[in-house]
């Protein structure tokens, strides 16, 4: 068994702490993994997406081939829809519904969450449940909420156990808040499939 | 132990646990992660391995040669650009041989991720006649050192290692070995005076150790042979072995090569029972070009010179894929709403003042031009600012600004960051002085290396001191706090500068504003 993920988002939105979570959990139940980063310049507030490889099985390439991913996870819409060539015909679509606007040219919202629609995605406006929550800077475990169902070869179990691990120096307070955070992702993002 | 690393940490560990006694680097994507790894390991810390950042390259490489001489491991590490403000200790490296094992890591950018150029370090160590190592994974970047080390020793040469972006920025679980003691001091006792009778003698001696190398490339457990049958044999070099692989499994008929120079008579033996080679590499076309003078005109060999692969960019999954004529899946088409998202400055940083008031008083000059240079704030030549005209290599701005004065030009304006001019402006700068070239110089100082992610820069407090002992006059020195509330005051005193005939030097100093939320993170954790 395998499973492609894209992570994806504009620098700076915490999607490389998505990356060190899944990757703690994958190491932790003892599968093989590959986790492509961008670094440097890309980070300064432009797109920015990790290649997660996650398999049973030894893996070759770091990179996700075309047509190859399982799965993009995405904390911006419009970001979640750069890397379709990559998407799987089988595959999916995890994003926030919110926009981040920080270019003159950024297209019609409308326009752009009805051509997601047109797409297999579910999209949750994570910034105000993770407000909600009384975890306003935690958006990004929300996302990861609601992405665990379908990452599959992970457990949430595996998923909430890695939070643990990765926020354990940052104090039980931090922990705790995160995983909040994280259930309701889980929650609103089966809420969300189910509605569709 | 397996351990989930980047490829740049394998690296790292790696030479931590071969017995390293210094790291020499100075930041550079996609190489910087190595020796921040190194100043944070508390074994490093333990040992005192040398792992403070250096001013350049060039000095980085030569105090590597140092540590190398006294006989002990010495890594030193750069962007693939590095390798050329290093090319003249590195290349004469090779002349005088070493002592104890170098390493020189050059971390090549196939694609121009965070580059100005997708230079191939593997032509660099072929120039200068020494082996190259090119692994096709993190579990190879580790055990690589240790290996690299040795071989180093064993042929009184360095080696370089080259990585991609692919590995470097990469991570996976790599079996990590127990450390090794350090070597003890143990000064050469040969003469590495380059004076022409010596150098003649040890140039000879490089040229005679050619077939050792050539020797432990073919015995080399990192270039293997993979039959299978098909016409087509494949030479997958270094991280192309694995898209390989991906694509054909255990069907691929191929020579790995993750060790230079070439192994002639494994890739000799492929071609004899094939009709034709398929050269698969990350970078320029190096080997392609070698292999064709290898197997002589006639033999059909394919690559990115025959245009069976991209002539630029870097190796995918799907390019190679293509190359070996296997179909990939079908693709949703692309996104209709869907806008180019280029980084930019962040928002509240000063270099983001400094462009505000630079086009405030250049728009009164429709001749002017500003040189810029490299770091974050080469995003002032993009929207909104749009302000610089040249970004060439690392201290270009002085030089280029003072050429064009000299030719002219007016007004001629220099922009470089704090980091940057102590790597190599401070040279262009003297030029200056000695010739009273008409530039305005900026330098923006945010009291870090910032486009790297924050390291030491190596002139901070020192930057008024330099420009006066390089002979800037004092009057002609100016100090401004990039803040918009400030902003007439720095657009007053840009404009008397640029009036002024002769060098002038502002210097608006502010933190970045990224290190300072660290700053202030760590403050408040302290407490």
């Amino acid at each position: 068994m395998k499973k492609d993920i894209i992570l994806c988002g504009v620098g700076g939105q915490g999607i490389l702490s998505i990356a060190t979570i899944i990757g703690e959990a994958a190491t932790r139940t003892g599968l093989y993994l590959k986790q492509a980063e961008v670094h440097g310049m890309s980070q300064r507030g432009g797109d920015v997406q990790s290649n997660l490889r996650l398999s049973t099985e030894p893996i070759w390439s770091d990179l996700i081939a075309e047509a190859g991913a399982d799965l993009i996870i995405s904390m911006e819409p419009m970001e979640s829809m750069r890397y379709l060539a990559y998407l799987s015909k089988e595959g999916r679509i995890v994003t926030s519904s919110k926009p981040f606007v920080n270019i003159p040219n950024y297209p019609d919202e409308e326009a752009l969450q009805k051509e997601l629609d047109t797409l297999p995605s579910i999209k949750l406006d994570i910034e105000t449940v993770s407000k909600d929550c009384g975890n306003p800077r935690g958006a990004n475990m929300v996302l990861l909420g609601m992405a665990a169902p379908y990452i599959g070869i992970l457990s949430v179990e595996n998923l909430r156990e890695a939070i643990a691990t990765v926020f354990a120096r940052k104090g039980e307070q931090v922990v705790e808040a995160n995983l909040k955070a994280f259930d309701a992702g889980v929650a609103q993002g089966q809420g969300t499939a189910s509605r569709k | 132990m397996k351990k989930l690393l980047l490829g740049d940490e394998a690296v790292a560990l790696g030479a931590i646990n071969a017995g390293l006694s210094g790291v020499y680097a100075y930041p550079g994507t996609p190489s910087t992660e190595i020796t921040e790894y190194i100043q944070s390991h508390p074994l490093a810390k333990e040992r005192g391995i040398h792992s403070r950042w250096c001013t350049n390259e060039k000095t980085a490489m030569e105090a590597a040669l140092g540590m190398s001489y006294a006989g002990k491991r010495a890594l030193v590490c750069m962007k693939h650009v590095g390798m050329n403000v290093c090319a003249d200790a590195f290349v004469n490296s090779a002349i005088t041989g070493v002592k104890g094992g170098l390493i020189v890591l050059a971390a090549d950018d196939p694609s121009m991720h965070s580059s100005q150029n997708e230079q191939d370090s593997r032509f660099y160590a072929k120039f200068a006649l020494v082996p190259c190592l090119e692994p096709s994974n993190q579990q190879e970047a580790y055990d690589m050192m240790a290996y690299g080390f040795d071989l180093s020793e064993r042929l009184g040469e360095p080696i370089v290692l080259r990585v991609v972006t692919r590995l470097a920025h990469s991570r996976a679980a790599v079996e990590v070995t127990e450390p090794k003691a350090e070597k003890p001091l143990s000064p050469a006792t040969d003469q590495w005076v380059l004076l022409p009778g010596i150098a003649r003698k040890k140039y000879m001696a490089l040229i005679e150790k050619q077939d050792a190398m050539k020797q432990a490339s073919s015995d080399s457990i990192y270039n293997k042979v993979e039959a299978a049958a098909g016409k087509t044999g494949i030479l997958a070099c270094g991280i192309a072995y694995n898209y390989v692989k991906e694509a054909l499994g255990s069907d691929a008929n191929l020579v790995k090569i993750s060790q230079y120079p070439l192994p002639d008579e494994k890739i000799k033996a492929l071609a004899a029972k094939c009709d034709e080679l398929l050269v698969i590499e990350d970078g320029q076309p190096v080997v392609e070009e070698l292999v064709k003078g290898l197997l002589g005109e006639g033999y059909p060999v394919k690559g990115r010179l025959t245009g069976d692969l991209p002539r630029t960019g870097e190796l995918t999954p799907d390019n190679v894929a293509k190359a070996l004529g296997k179909a990939t899946g079908a693709v949703f088409a692309p996104a209709k709403n869907l806008a180019a998202r280029p980084p930019q400055l962040c928002q509240g940083c000063g270099h983001r003042d400094v462009y505000a008031a630079l086009n405030q008083v250049l728009a009164d000059y429709p001749e002017h031009r500003v040189f810029g240079d490299i770091g974050c704030y080469t995003l002032g030549a993009l929207p909104p600012f749009q302000s610089l005209s040249s970004c060439v290599d690392m201290g270009a701005s002085i030089t280029m600004a003072k050429g064009a004065a000299d030719a002219g030009l007016f007004p001629s304006v220099a922009i470089i960051g704090d980091s940057t001019f102590t790597h190599s402006g401070m040279t262009g700068l003297l030029d200056a002085v000695n010739d009273k070239s008409n530039i305005t110089v900026v330098i923006s100082d945010n009291l870090t290396t910032g486009m790297t992610g924050g390291q030491d820069s190596a002139g901070t407090n020192k930057f008024e001191a330099i420009c006066l002992g390089l002979g800037v006059e004092p009057e002609h020195v100016r100090v401004v706090v990039p803040l918009p509330k400030n902003m007439p005051e720095i657009t007053r005193i840009l404009k008397e500068e640029i009036e002024y005939n002769g060098v002038s030097v502002i210097i608006p100093r502010r933190e970045c504003i990224q290190t300072f939320a660290r700053h202030a993170k760590d403050k408040k954790l302290k407490s």
